[in-house]
């Protein structure tokens, strides 16, 4: 009861501060951090879902992200569909690639899955370098249009891209809190406990992987639009390269993966910080950046593997927590009827 | 047009043997210790560079600055096994996965800030030069890295097999509760695995400085092929990571005579997905 109050009073104290932000800080550059933390934030809630819950460590979120920003962004270079529409439609792509994809990688596990992935998005980048239709590796601009909602495109300051993509973040934030007490969920953990036991449990591991690669794949589709949107400019480089997958992973391993929030957390901390890093120290284009960057993926690795999450709270310990264990069966039961 | 199609399959025979050699150093690491070396490729991009600038500061030929390679890499898995990699045995798998990834940027944009992304090539070196057999062409310096490459193989598999430590470290890969039973220190042959499998790319990249160009980001492509020549022939096999790696040169080469010299990496992934799809171990893993 007490930390139920006292999760109430976080969480509205935080929103209370996430709605002032653009009021009180107007420049341009606190709101694209701001921006820019919510997208990864997104982007890292739903490799939560597959990798944090389900168990599927993946390297290859960049296609997803990619898959979703060049679909809105064709649609509306060529038939000026609204981007909202398109978020759709890429979100769908991106499902359908990743179901394509998924089934014969459902039997692949720990490291196999992860090296499958980063060759699943390799082969996606070199396919748009090379797709004429997308403009290759001259990749897309998107004209500017007289701006709006319905455009997805706003001309006068960033506010209202601040709004849609903390919008995007809270949506995202409250499926992966729907998955999470879902039976669904529950299905992910055992499947990411053990196979076997789940497939003696009678739960179909490649329907429920399935479920989660499609599920992260959409959430990562509509960050890839937004990202479109914001920018006004993709190509293959900028959105469906390795670097976005491996940060997706830091950031949602730092935050603590398997949690609902722990992803939002650690995006907070790592994206501001790699921003700030790469304003101050890149614009030499000397790698310092990065550099600091990759030994702090080390550090975090070596001192902090479980993340902020677990250390908040104490709730992801050293081994697997008795209650999902428990509740298994449970769940179980419950789906035989 | 048939004449074409053998120079392909010279060419992928020879840039095979090369991943063969780069991936049965990552092998060797994973079948020890259950650990996938993502900073794999930088090792070898740091070993190309090692050689380039004993040639470009002191006039060593890369041939001759190969046992160089081989030593400073082995120094530099041994530090990395050490400070980073030891201390994630025991933590989450997900740590395992990402530490290296963390060495990877980290030495590639070292790179970057000391030596600038600029492309470098060695232009003149003992190895200069092709030879013509038939209508096959053959450059000396891709020959001499092929056979290299195919010697330093063997002799690892030699050393495996008949010397105590090569034993003790075969036993730990097969089990490593029995192999401490047995009195093998096994935080040893972890390290000393690491740094084995960090010379091999040492020894690797000194034959590709003799022809490859040389920049920080030349390892990710290599490390990604020799991620995928590993999973291929099955994580932990020696024979396989070597047939997997003769393959994936061949399936490069000949896929971009083919099809599409710019798809020929992107056939390769594909060839990998199709084989995990059937054999989800790997060809020769189990």
């Amino acid at each position: 009861m007490r930390t139920s109050r006292l999760a109430l009073v976080v969480a509205a104290v935080v929103a209370a501060a996430l709605v002032a932000f653009p009021f009180v800080f107007t420049g341009p550059f606190p709101l694209h951090v701001m921006i820019v933390t919510f997208m990864f934030a997104t982007l890292a809630v739903a490799w939560n879902i597959m990798g944090g819950y389900a168990g599927m460590f993946s390297f290859g979120q960049a296609a997803f992200f990619g898959i979703g920003a060049y679909t809105s962004s064709y649609l509306f270079v060529t038939h000026g569909v609204s981007p909202w529409l398109g978020l759709v439609a890429g979100g769908l792509a991106s499902a359908l690639v990743a179901a394509a994809i998924g089934y014969p990688c459902s039997n692949l596990r720990g490291h196999y899955f992860a090296i499958a992935s980063i060759a699943f998005a390799e082969i996606v980048r070199t396919h748009f370098n090379n797709w004429k239709l997308v403009g290759a590796a001259e990749g897309l601009t998107i004209p500017m249009s007289k701006g709006g909602f319905l455009q997805f495109q706003f001309h006068h300051g960033k506010a209202p891209y601040y709004f849609i993509a903390l919008a995007f973040l809270l949506a995202s934030l409250a499926l992966s809190w729907w998955v999470a007490r879902s039976r669904m969920g529950y299905y992910f953990r055992a499947i990411k406990e053990s196979h076997e036991l789940a497939m003696v449990l009678g739960i179909s591991f490649v329907r429920y992987r399935l479920a989660a690669i499609m599920i992260s794949a959409f959430i990562s589709a509509a960050a890839g639009t937004l990202y479109a949107q914001y920018i006004l400019y993709l190509d293959p480089e900028s959105v469906l390269v390795l670097s976005i997958s491996v940060q997706v992973v830091l950031i949602a391993m730092l935050g603590g993966a398997g949690s609902v929030f722990g992803p939002a957390i650690g995006a907070a901390i790592l994206v501001p910080l790699s921003e700030l890093t790469r304003v101050s120290l890149g614009h030499k284009g000397t790698g310092v950046d990065m550099m600091i960057y990759g030994a702090l993926i080390t550090l975090i690795s070596v001192y902090q593997p479980r993340g902020v999450w677990g250390l908040l709270t104490g709730r992801i310990g050293p081994r697997a927590p008795p209650a999902p264990v428990a509740a298994r069966p449970v769940a179980v039961q419950e789906g035989s009827k | 047009m048939s004449e074409q199609l053998v120079q392909q399959v010279v060419n992928g025979l020879l840039i095979g043997c090369v991943y063969s050699l780069i991936a049965i150093g990552l092998t060797l690491i994973w079948g020890v210790m259950n650990i996938v070396n993502f900073a794999h490729g930088d090792f070898l991009m740091l070993a190309m560079f090692v050689s380039f600038w004993l040639y470009t500061l002191v006039g060593l030929d890369p041939l001759l600055s190969i046992p160089f390679c081989a030593l400073l890499l082995f120094v530099l898995g041994l530090l990395i096994y050490r400070f980073a990699v030891s201390k994630v045995m025991r933590g989450p798998m997900l740590a395992q996965l990402v530490v290296t990834f963390g060495v990877s940027i980290f030495l590639a944009n070292t790179a970057v800030m000391l030596w600038t992304p600029d492309y470098r090539l060695i232009d003149r070196t003992l190895l200069s030069g092709t030879w013509q057999l038939g209508t096959v062409q053959v450059s000396v310096a891709k020959l001499v890295s092929s056979v290299g490459s195919v010697v330093v193989s063997g002799a690892l598999l030699l050393f495996l097999r008949r010397t105590r430590t090569g034993k003790a470290i075969l036993a730990t890969e097969m089990n490593r509760d029995s192999a401490l039973l047995m009195g093998v220190n096994t935080d040893r042959v972890n390290a000393l695995s690491f740094a084995i499998g960090s010379a091999l790319v040492g020894v690797a990249g000194g034959f590709l400085s003799m022809y490859y160009y040389i920049y920080p980001q030349v390892g990710g492509l290599f490390g990604t092929i020799s991620f995928v020549v590993v999973a291929l022939g099955g994580f932990g096999s020696i024979t396989g990571a070597f047939i997997a790696g003769i393959l994936v040169g061949l399936v490069q080469t000949l896929g971009g005579y083919f099809f599409d010299p710019a798809y020929k990496y992107a056939i390769v992934f594909l060839l990998y997905l199709l084989t995990v799809w059937i054999r989800p171990q790997g060809l020769l893993g189990w």
